[in-house]
């Protein structure tokens, strides 16, 4: 019961992210802009199935970049590794400039990583605000929260409201309800104010529009757009293509475990896209956009 | 009791476009201990019409005996089903505590008992505790470590530790003379008027408004909640699920433990054989307190209903001058009303 809420790498991560923050707007000295977030030659194998076969990712700051493939292309794989449900075998993770290991989901959160996952990962018979706060509750000050991990339930509420209320979402009447009394778009909108609560670095969506209707779908990714008007750099993971080329600023193409191309939505079109993704087209590395572009104006 | 006071608001969000019959469906979703407080105050009053000795204060006072060894166990029970998972050696383990507290505290002189060292009631009622709380952890560790099965794991552990009170400890009652007056405590009775309460009673009692309370409370209890909800989902949220699930197994051992105690004062002797259906009259506790099979959904105050239903039911059946055939049958049908009224509950979700 009074088990310690620490990871054993926690400390180390931590102090990691902290560093990192004192770097101005990952801006080096000779005005190249660093990416936020790296991934060289990454290898994910589940016994046989290759998931990922050495595969590079990068993320600049303030944009949304998308990440498409056909199923199985290791999309959802690549991104769990940095969000730290999936350990690569191999490869180089960076995250603001600094070399990461992540062994866990918590491992993630600390150095600023939040990510939607597809389920949603919310417990449904629990409430919006023990929600937002699940794995990291806000406990009571002193011994009670220290050692017997009280719950300080009154700032949970009020700090869970204001966070739904800071990104518009003003439909979630009570804070106290239970998930599963929300609709879809509510319970994604849920997942999407925890990412945003917490993620300090980089925020990642997985297919957060797939089980939601044309209303609900909209709301999201104004959501996103809202994310990236904050300058939190995002990495969308759709199948939805219309949707991607309106949002993303970069697409990332991943095809047989491996990024096979970076486009963007007006140097290609969405037929071009579907044909990298396919294998029909091969896309020189001089056409595409490896580097970070300018900011869409959506 | 209840997480939240807005009720208003949610009664406008489910009111839209819904009957009385889908009202009181959300309602039962909310506080999943209605249906069975429900339960057991019509069965109070039908019992009292059938028979008007039911409700006097010797039968009430009875009745609170008759419950608490079930009473207390089922706190553990509704721990473990919490997770979604079920455990099936806790009278097993129960009996296990109980007589190692009574063959640690025997004095030498009494023959024929292999560990009697002739400890002091106190040491031995810890030591006893210990082993509970060690044997929980060993079903907490197999179930963790090696991923198997809660239901397995435990009718594995029935076996080896029924199996281990009746080699270790020679299958030998210890009578109630021979014991300490210590470990025999919990069945002493104060007098309310006419209604005697016993400490064992209060002692369960207590213990369930501790573990409401730290369920409600504290993070671990909304971690509890959120392993049998959904693994994946808590596992996703950075919850170290099998941590959780261990501490689970842990903590209903210490319950178990302190329920061997109160066995112990109830019956008055520490018998290898006392309460042989005791693993299935817990689970019925549970379910019939509105606690959900699948995990995640329940409470602790909706299990003390539930057991407390088991015993008016039999109790009542009986002065009603029934057959004990007739109140099994009554309680089995309770249990399979009890699951279909959870089924119906959960399809609010949808």
């Amino acid at each position: 019961m009074n088990e310690s809420d620490e990871h054993p790498s926690d400390a180390a991560d931590t102090s990691n992210a902290l560093d990192i923050v004192d770097v101005p707007e990952s801006v080096a000295g000779d005005g190249v802009v660093q990416p936020v977030l790296t991934g060289r030659n990454l290898v994910k194998t589940f016994g046989r199935v290759v998931g990922l076969n050495g595969a590079d990712i990068d993320l600049y700051p303030g944009e949304v970049l998308a990440v498409i493939g056909d199923n199985g292309a290791g999309k959802s794989t690549l991104i769990k590794c940095f969000s730290g449900a999936h350990i690569p075998d191999s490869g180089v993770m960076t995250v603001g400039g600094s070399q990461v290991e992540f062994r866990s989901t918590h491992d993630a959160r600390g150095a600023g990583i939040e990510t939607v996952f597809q389920n949603l990962a919310v417990a449904p018979a629990l409430d919006i605000a023990s929600n937002l706060y699940l794995g990291r509750e806000i406990r009571k000050e002193g011994l009670m929260g220290q050692l017997f991990r009280m719950l300080d339930k009154k700032r949970m509420r009020a700090e869970a409201g204001q966070h739904l209320q800071d990104l518009g979402i003003g439909t979630v009447q009570n804070i106290t309800q239970t998930v599963e009394t929300l609709s879809g778009g509510q319970r994604q909108a849920v997942a999407v104010a925890r990412a945003a609560a917490f993620g300090s670095k980089v925020i990642i969506l997985d297919e957060p529009t797939a089980a939601l209707g044309v209303r609900e779908s909209a709301r999201v990714l104004q959501l996103i757009d809202d994310l990236r008007n904050r300058g939190m750099p995002v990495i969308l993971i759709s199948h939805n293509m219309p949707q991607v080329f309106e949002l993303a600023d970069r697409i990332h193409v991943q095809r047989l475990g491996k990024r096979v191309a970076v486009v963007t939505p007006d140097t290609h079109t969405m037929n071009d896209a579907v044909a990298i993704m396919t294998g029909a087209l091969q896309v020189d590395d001089a056409d595409q956009a490896l580097g970070p572009v300018e900011r869409r104006s959506a | 009791m209840t997480t939240t006071t807005a009720a208003p608001d949610l009664a406008d969000e489910f009111g839209s476009g819904s009957g009385v019959i889908d009202r009181i469906q959300s309602l039962l979703h909310k506080y999943s201990y209605l249906s069975p407080l429900t339960v057991l105050i019509v069965a109070m009053v039908i019992f009292t019409l059938l028979n008007d000795r039911f409700i006097l204060a010797t039968n009430l006072s009875l009745m609170s005996q008759q419950a608490v060894i079930v009473g207390t166990l089922a706190i553990a029970q509704t721990l473990i089903i919490l997770t979604a998972g079920i455990d099936l050696s806790i009278g097993a383990i129960m009996v296990f505590g109980q007589m190692v507290m009574a063959n640690l505290a025997v004095s030498a002189s009494a023959s024929n008992v292999q560990f009697a060292w002739g400890l002091p009631w106190y040491v031995a009622l810890v030591a006893g505790v210990l082993i509970a709380v060690i044997a929980g952890a060993v079903n907490g560790a197999l179930i963790t470590k090696f991923t198997l099965p809660p239901f397995i794991v435990t009718l594995g552990t029935l076996s080896v530790f029924t199996a281990l009170s009746l080699i270790l400890f020679k299958a030998r009652t210890i009578q109630g003379p021979e014991l300490p007056s210590g470990l025999k405590a919990m069945g002493e009775t104060t007098s309310l008027g006419s209604f005697r309460l016993m400490a064992g009673v209060g002692m369960m009692l207590g213990l369930y408004g501790l573990f409401a309370y730290i369920l409600r409370n504290t993070a671990w209890g909304t971690h509890v909640y959120a392993v049998g909800d959904d693994p994946e989902a808590a596992e996703l949220s950075g919850i170290n699920t099998r941590r959780v699930l261990f501490s689970v197994y842990a903590v209903a051992g210490f319950i178990i433990g302190i329920a061997g105690w109160i066995t112990i004062g109830r019956v008055g002797s520490a018998s290898p054989n006392v309460a042989p259906n005791i693993n299935l009259d817990t689970i019925t506790a549970v379910v019939i307190g509105g606690t959900s099979l699948f995990g995640g959904r329940g409470t602790m105050i909706g299990t003390l209903l539930g057991a407390l239903i088991v015993v008016v039911v039999e109790n009542g059946l009986a002065l009603a001058g029934l057959d004990q055939a007739y109140r099994v049958l009554a309680v089995g049908l309770l249990v399979i009303a009890a699951v279909a009224l959870d089924q119906w509950i959960r399809k609010v979700q949808s």
